[in-house]
């Protein structure tokens, strides 16, 4: 585009409806990059959160770093998400961007607290340090010391994932210089006597996540925490309870009125009657994540409780292929009749049945997000004994705006016809263990029109699938397929076809010499991820990575 | 997709530890049975008899009733709730003073013994250890007809083996030692 003025092509860029649209834009466009302002970069495909990706497989996150470095001074925003991140870069992050205002990283990897103090002493206007579920190495709490006295500016920080002890005299005098605070997430370390202190000093508070609630605090320490509680009356999001035991439950009690937000997910400590004791009190929750030990009988005290819930999440507590849980279909049949504004789900169970699927689906249409995962594979209807087909059939058909789906249970290809069929404005389908043959795939890649993303394990799809429609791809953003049964011709034959995309396949077992020895092998490629490129293939893969 | 008879076994409700495997397999069940066998399961009552549509059903017999199988990132739960889970009970493990002494009970013996859980790194050492403690009460074609079973926190008596160690010593009260016919 360099042949038009300036003038002209940010005309024409100011037709771009969408923020995410002018921002991709702005990456490949040489005119815009320098002014960059914020950065968003996603590395490795989902199914990485399940080990399913090897490690050293890629995602890395210096090139970008370095590149921002070089090209645009001005960049106040970074967020990343699956991506490894090391210490010198977190360190050239620190140093490169003298405006630099926030940093949220999500499931990343290959850093320590080390890297953290570098971004603590030199983002002189940090605003947000918001680290989610990553693994962070543990090298000391002189981190969170780092922050000089004149940072007076945060607003959002998360510590929650980092494993080690903090410095209690650190953390207090770091809030009490942030006026602004309204997000504070703490991690493990955190005891019950200094987050009362804290709170003293967060009078805004929106969002907390607590330290430890232990019973080996005192109930003067509770006492304490529950006035320093009633005095952040913006609060709406509770989080952390690691650890908690029962003990501390109605000392949250004055809180729970106010809350729109609980995550309980990290307490497999508390059962079903303290989880109901607290819950039904929160009559204005929106967002509930717990675990199943909440049991059946729990969620119907939410389905009562908490009318105004448009997100639930129910995470296993066992984490065993056919392990126990004390959440069925019943749990979830209660919830959508109590809460019809229900529109995001992620539901762990041990058994689902495609009567309680349809009556689901006529209570609850609205339904964005829609992920449920019966813990054994392939299990049927566990009152008829048949397939899930018609249950999802009826989920795909009643949720008009479903833009996202995670299928499980037992599903012959009729589940594809119907989502085929049914989910147009679906972006991101999940498939483990599903289906009978290739025409399952080809109904998903045919019928959904804004597919983007498409993530297939252990499902009986082929080199028929995979290339009946190839321009599909095109469109979306990526395609994995792992245990599945394409073959290197297979995908050999799609790269061949479409140059604008990167074939990536993975064999665990010494996979580059094997492949190059026996060229169009029918051997079945263990692991195949599609996606597209204007670059070519990336320079950075490992060994057990082939570029096709 | 073929059955594969060899990977069978890796599935079978075996009354030993994970890991372990007897040489005379004829004398035990083949087929798991998810009511369980005279030990508390943690498995529904699953009906394995999928309903015969297309070849993956073919596999779900063998595949839907596994003792606790391992299926690489199934279930899809990222690999930091895991992490931190399991670092809870360790952690609470730790933090228990002294040792962890328990009884163990060998049914037939005339007395019972002590073990202290915390020498053991994992449920070989374990193994090794009871084997041991009791190697004079039962010939050594016995010592592979034996199931170890302990009562948890709740009183009930479970299979040692399906959950991770930390766990298991933070929630164990009492081992017992099984003998075959018993046990089945």
């Amino acid at each position: 585009m360099t042949y038009f003025p300036e003038e002209v092509v940010e005309h024409i860029f100011s037709f771009l409806p969408s923020h995410s649209d002018r921002n991709t834009v702005s990456l490949v466009c040489k005119v815009w990059f320098p002014k960059l302002r914020v950065l968003t970069v996603k590395g490795k495909p989902h199914f990485a959160d399940f080990n399913l990706v090897p490690p050293d497989w890629g995602g890395y996150a210096a090139p970008w770093i370095e590149a921002a470095a070089r090209g645009c001074v001005g960049l106040e925003e970074l967020r990343m998400k699956r991506m490894v991140v090391s210490d010198e870069g977190l360190e050239l992050l620190a140093r490169s961007f003298p405006r630099f205002k926030a940093l949220v990283l999500i499931s990343c990897e290959g850093f320590s607290t080390e890297g953290l103090a570098d971004i603590a002493s030199h983002c002189k206007f940090l605003r947000e340090l918001d680290l989610q579920e990553n693994d962070v190495e543990d090298r000391g709490p002189r981190w969170l010391s780092c922050f000089p006295d004149s940072c007076t500016s945060l607003v959002s920080l998360n510590f929650a994932c980092i494993k080690g002890e903090v410095d209690s005299a650190s953390l207090e005098r770091l809030v009490a210089k942030s006026p602004n605070l309204r997000s504070l997430r703490l991690n493990r370390a955190v005891s019950v006597d200094t987050l009362s202190k804290i709170l003293m000093h967060t009078p805004n508070l929106e969002d907390l996540g607590t330290g430890n609630l232990t019973d080996e605090f005192q109930t003067e320490s509770y006492l304490r925490l529950t006035n320093a509680l009633e005095k952040c009356k913006m609060l709406k999001s509770l989080s952390g309870f690691w650890d908690a035991s029962p003990v501390c439950v109605p000392f949250i009690y004055p809180l729970c009125h106010q809350l729109t937000g609980l995550n309980l997910s990290y307490t497999p400590t508390l059962d079903y009657s303290d989880l109901t004791r607290m819950i039904s009190r929160c009559v204005k929750l929106q967002r509930l994540w717990v675990l199943d030990c909440i049991s059946d009988k729990g969620l119907q005290v939410v389905a009562s409780s908490c009318k105004d819930l448009q997100e639930l999440r129910v995470f296993p507590s066992d984490f065993y292929v056919a392990g126990y849980s004390a959440v069925t279909e019943e749990g979830l049949v209660a919830i959508s009749s109590g809460c019809p504004k229900l529109s995001s789900l992620l539901y762990f169970c041990h058994q689902m049945t495609n009567d309680a699927l349809i009556t689901i689906a006529k209570n609850c249409p609205n339904f964005i997000r829609f992920r449920l995962c019966i813990l054994e594979p392939r299990k049927p209807d566990a009152m008829t004994n048949q397939p899930l087909d018609e249950g999802f059939g009826a989920i795909v058909r009643e949720c008009k705006g479903l833009r996202r789906l995670s299928i499980s249970g037992l599903l012959t290809d009729k589940v594809f016809m119907y989502i085929g069929k049914y989910a147009k404005h679906l972006e991101m389908l999940s498939i483990a263990f599903a289906g009978d043959s290739d025409d399952g795939m080809m109904h998903v890649l045919n019928g959904c029109k804004n597919l983007r993303k498409l993530e297939i394990r252990d499902s009986p799809f082929g080199d028929g699938a995979l290339l009946g429609n190839v321009a599909k791809y095109e469109t979306m953003r990526s395609l994995w397929m792992s245990s599945c049964n394409v073959t290197l011709k297979g995908c050999e034959i799609l790269a061949s076809k479409m140059p604008m995309l990167n074939v990536e396949i993975m064999n665990e077992l010494d996979g580059s010499s094997e492949m190059e020895e026996n060229p169009g092998d029918f051997s079945k490629v263990e692991k195949l991820y599609v996606y597209r490129t204007t670059a070519g293939a990336r320079g950075d893969a490992p060994n057990f990575v082939k570029i096709l | 997709m073929e059955i594969d008879a060899e990977n069978l076994s890796a599935t079978e409700l075996r009354l030993g530890l994970p890991g372990t495997s007897s040489s005379d397999d004829s004398s035990r069940p083949k087929k798991p049975s998810p009511s369980g066998v005279g030990v508390k399961r943690a498995l529904d009552d699953t009906k394995s008899e999928a309903s015969g549509t297309g070849s993956a059903a073919a596999d779900d017999e063998d595949t839907a009733t596994p003792a606790k199988a391992q299926v690489v990132g199934w279930p899809p739960v990222r690999a930091y709730r895991k992490n931190t889970f399991q670092a809870a009970a360790a952690k609470k493990a730790e933090q228990q003073s002294g040792g962890l002494y328990v009884k163990v009970s060998m049914d037939g013996a005339p007395y019972l013994r002590k073990v202290d859980l915390r020498m053991y790194k994992g449920y070989r050492e374990l193994r090794e250890a009871l084997d041991a403690l009791f190697t004079k009460s039962f010939s050594a074609a016995e010592t592979s007809q034996y199931a170890i079973a302990y009562e948890d926190k709740d009183g009930d008596l479970m299979l040692v083996g399906d959950v991770p160690w930390d766990m298991f010593i933070s929630s164990c009260k009492k081992l017992r030692i099984m003998k075959g016919s018993e046990a089945r």
